[in-house]
């Protein structure tokens, strides 16, 4: 078995293991740093998807990541207070069902993912990066001002959301559909990369002139790219939102955006797994790190500067070497 | 509204703009000549300001804590350039954009680390409070319309150095073709540090004449470098007169949207929907006005084609 | 005389003063080898770009398979048919050998937003791109990262993706460039038959290859097709010789 495959198989059974023995030595704090762990890694699996595949650098990720945070906490908002969502032209009301918001999410953040695809694509390279950031930031501000759901101070769930024959207040369960939906992502992603559109998509970010001298246009494949890409970041913020019941504005902070990309920084570009290592490599940091001293962001600035100039590639790069190219 | 208050707030925007010119200025050039993109530009807005406001604490001379703030925003400035971004100048721009985030951290956290959480004060000179009359019978803060000649000094001065002198010939050069000043016998290096020195200067200066107005806290460099970079996309990156009327048009879109709107709102909306809703529109204004400009300017408004 | 299939009417670009193309008539018929020769910066790379796509003239049209082109873009030209090689390889560096023969398929058969079906798996676009890739002589490198190939190599895989599209014509900007002896001739004679399938038209430096390959010659001099025609036409024509191939000769 190659190296890449052997840390993937690895990352996946560490990350069910040590839940697990969290679980069976009493230690809930630590099963829920591993969930958070996981929200982490499909929000980067989610920016991976647009930035190492399909080469466009969004600096602007936490618009899905937010939305997707917000439509769990807007509809269990309308759950908890017995309002309605809407009532023209047709009524809808909150809801407290895990699946309903995530789909809802999911459907959103596509929605707003092609929107704002179908503009930022116009343009390229530093453009680029600063019109998807500027979409963000409008949001966020957007959310601020926005004082029907709480503006600067967020909103709150009293209880965490439900799903279907499960306890979601118990950590160990909750962790466990967590790491269901990472399979989930993963398989997804991983298909998608051998799929027909998967090496159309690499060949664009590799040579837009190939790929349209062969028949195919660029654009259409980046903007299907930057719509999963969305969709899946904006599941992980529906799950960050039930995992902490709460969300306000920050996660649709430029900060958050920063750090979803440090997610797949640090664990490698391009690599279906590179987010999962990234978002445990991130959390490990933060725990050991914040361990140490409240200013444990320097430390974390350090080691991402020091990824950037001395080891491109992550911790994939790193330890499994190039990529092979898989045929 | 009325139109003194009319005039008040445009007066505003334009201190407002001539700021975000200070910080675009040195963000557009160091673009311009070494194609590199610098998140880290709040930072030493930010390092400005926390100098500004120690040396004010210490000696109680504000011109003092303007020169400190310009120096020590310089020197951070030569220092990030040698050990970080020099190492960047041929790297992509996601490498760009995650070794000046890294710094950010850095700068932010250290600062935190030395001088707390709290917000610190500069206070703005007695010499400098109080209003003056303009013509018309206005009354403006006579603080503010210091910083807006101060700023169109600088303006004046950043536009005469790249027209006339000698470093402004080397730097168009570098703008447009970087072998080129190579071949030229300029030492690149120096004149990179020096650009990004500059930039890093007036963005120093920017932070304490800011912080003077505002507090001076951690993490106040970010929403400043954010609208810089709107001025820089707005005018197209690399351009000083771009960066210019970029952040005009920003500063008066955004004081004046803030108070315009709700006005406007509350011609036809109940008050506290039209209060919410402006204040919306307003903070969201900004960034309408850049997405709008790309959409039929792809590369700005005086972006090379 | 059997209508052209491919037939570029007339066209003019402009960059400011300078007249890249300058009123430009070129046909292209079944079974021809029609070379595009002329001096550097004569225009060549601005019309290969007006007639693949890219670059719209200002007047003139562009005529494809009987359908006026000349507003299509360059997906759709490749869609209808044209196969085009580049003057530098333009091909995905970090994918093997075999996933550029597969893109080219692939772009071909049109179905690429399919999400799940593992694509280096598919038993028709493996047969054509191998097929491809035995043609120009490089199914022992399938395996091969594309950028660790020779830039020979790499040309030969420019010519096997134009392939894997089944093209109506061939579009080549100087595919001998930078090849060998041995591989120019190895490529000389693989164009040889390839005329047959399907015609080219072919920009090229390599005066051997255009005077043994080419069944007509155009020669592009400052933005203008000073001659058209047969190769021992073009090598008795005054015009030419004091233009180009003199000049060509002397140097």
């Amino acid at each position: 078995m190659r190296k890449e495959s052997l840390l993937n198989a690895a990352l996946l059974v560490v990350l069910l293991a040590f839940p697990l023995w969290a679980w069976f030595v009493d230690e809930p704090f630590l099963i829920t740093l591993t969930t958070r762990a996981i929200v982490f890694a499909i929000a980067g699996i989610g920016l991976n998807f647009a930035l190492g595949f399909g080469g466009l650098v969004s600096l602007g990720h936490a618009a899905f990541f937010g939305l997707g945070g917000y439509v769990v906490g807007v509809l269990a908002f309308h759950a908890q207070t017995y309002t309605p969502l809407m009532e023209w032209p047709f009524a809808i009301g909150g809801t407290k069902s895990m699946p309903v918001t995530w789909l809802t999410a999911i459907v959103l953040s596509t929605v707003l993912a092609f929107a704002i695809g179908a503009l930022s694509l116009r343009t390229t390279g530093v453009y680029f990066i600063m019109i998807t950031l500027a979409f963000a930031q409008m949001l966020f501000y957007f959310t601020i001002s926005w004082s029907t759901y709480g503006g600067e101070d967020g909103l709150s769930l009293y209880v965490r959301n439900g799903f279907p024959g499960l306890n979601t207040m118990d950590p160990i369960q909750f962790f466990a559909i967590c790491y269901v939906i990472l399979l989930i992502v993963l398989f997804i992603v991983f298909s998608i990369s051998r799929s027909s559109f998967g090496l159309a998509l690499g060949a664009s970010r590799q040579n837009e002139e190939r790929i349209q001298a062969v028949g195919q246009v660029p654009f259409r494949l980046y903007l299907t790219a930057f719509a999963i890409s969305g969709a899946i970041t904006g599941l992980a913020g529906a799950l960050f939102a039930d995992l902490n019941r709460f969300v306000s504005p920050t996660m649709f902070s430029w900060q958050t955006s920063g750090e979803i990309m440090v997610f797949v920084i640090l664990g490698g570009v391009g690599r279906v797994f590179g987010p999962v290592a990234g978002a445990v490599l991130f959390i490990l940091l933060e725990h050991t790190l914040g361990g140490l001293s409240e200013f444990w962001h320097i430390y974390l600035g350090a080691v991402l500067l020091g990824v950037v100039l001395f080891a491109r590639g992550g911790l994939y790069g790193m330890i499994a070497g190039r990529e092979v190219a898989h045929d | 509204m009325s139109l003194l208050l009319f005039i008040e707030q445009a007066l505003n925007g334009l201190q407002f703009g001539v700021m975000l010119f200070l910080m675009a200025a040195g963000l557009t050039l160091v673009f311009g000549v070494m194609g590199l993109i610098n998140l880290a530009h709040g930072s030493l807005y930010m390092v400005g300001a926390f100098a500004a406001a120690a040396v004010a604490a210490a000696t109680g001379s504000f011109l003092l804590a303007l020169v400190a703030s310009f120096v020590c925003a310089a020197f951070a400035g030569v220092l990030i350039e040698f050990f970080v971004i020099r190492r960047l100048y041929d790297r992509d721009h996601l490498d760009q954009v995650l070794a000046t985030f890294a710094l950010i951290l850095i700068f932010s956290e250290g600062t935190r680390w030395t001088f707390g959480s709290f917000p610190l004060f500069l206070d703005k000179p007695d010499w400098l409070s109080g209003t003056v009359m303009l013509p018309f019978g206005i009354e403006y803060s006579l603080y503010r319309l210091v910083i807006i000649l101060v700023g169109l000094i600088v303006a004046a001065s950043l536009f005469w150095m790249i027209a006339r002198t000698r470093i402004g010939i080397r730097i168009r050069a570098g703008e447009n073709d970087r072998e080129m000043i190579g071949a030229l016998g300029v030492n690149i290096s120096l004149l990179y540090t020096f650009v990004f020195a500059l930039g890093a200067a007036l963005a120093g200066l920017a932070g304490a004449l800011i912080g003077a107005i505002q507090s001076v806290q951690v993490g106040m460099g970010e929403p400043v470098l954010i609208l810089a970079f709107v001025v820089i996309v707005i005018g197209g990156i690399g351009s000083i007169k771009g960066a210019l009327i970029g952040a005009i048009l920003v500063g008066l879109t955004d004081t004046l949207g803030r108070s315009l709107l709700p006005a406007l709102f509350g011609l036809f909306l109940e008050p506290s929907s039209a209060t919410s809703l402006g204040a919306s529109l307003s903070s969201m204004s900004i960034y309408l006005l850049m997405i709008g400009v790309l959409l039929f300017r792809p590369k700005g408004l005086f972006g090379g084609v | 005389m059997t209508e052209p299939i491919l037939d570029i009417r007339g066209v003019s670009k402009s960059f400011g003063a300078l007249k890249a193309s300058n009123n430009v008539s070129i046909d292209l018929r079944a079974g021809e080898i029609h070379a595009l020769i002329g001096p550097n910066g004569a225009g060549k790379s601005t019309l290969i770009k007006q007639i693949a796509g890219g670059l719209m003239p200002d007047s003139g049209s562009v005529h494809f398979d009987g359908r006026d082109i000349t507003v299509l873009s360059t997906p759709a030209r490749a869609r209808l048919g044209m196969g085009r090689t580049f003057q530098i390889s333009s091909l995905a560096m970090e994918y093997t050998v075999l996933q550029n023969a597969i893109v080219g398929a692939l772009g071909h058969r049109g179905d690429v937003f399919r999400f799940f079906r593992p694509v280096m798996k598919d038993a028709d676009l493996l047969a054509t791109a191998r097929d491809a890739l035995g043609q120009v002589g490089l199914e022992d490198f399938h395996n091969f990262r594309t950028s660790e190939l020779s830039h020979g190599q790499r040309r030969q895989l420019e010519v096997a993706v134009a392939l894997t599209l089944s093209p109506k014509v061939f579009l080549m900007d100087e595919p001998m460039a930078g090849l060998g002896t041995e591989g120019s001739h190895r490529l000389m004679d693989f164009l040889d038959q390839l005329r047959h399938k399907a015609p080219i038209l072919l920009v090229e430096h390599d005066m051997d290859a255009v005077f043994t390959l080419a069944d007509r010659i155009s020669v592009l001099v400052y933005g203008e097709i000073i001659a058209t025609g047969s190769v021992d036409e073009i090598r008795s024509n005054p015009t030419v010789q004091s233009a180009y191939l003199g000049e060509e000769a002397e140097a």
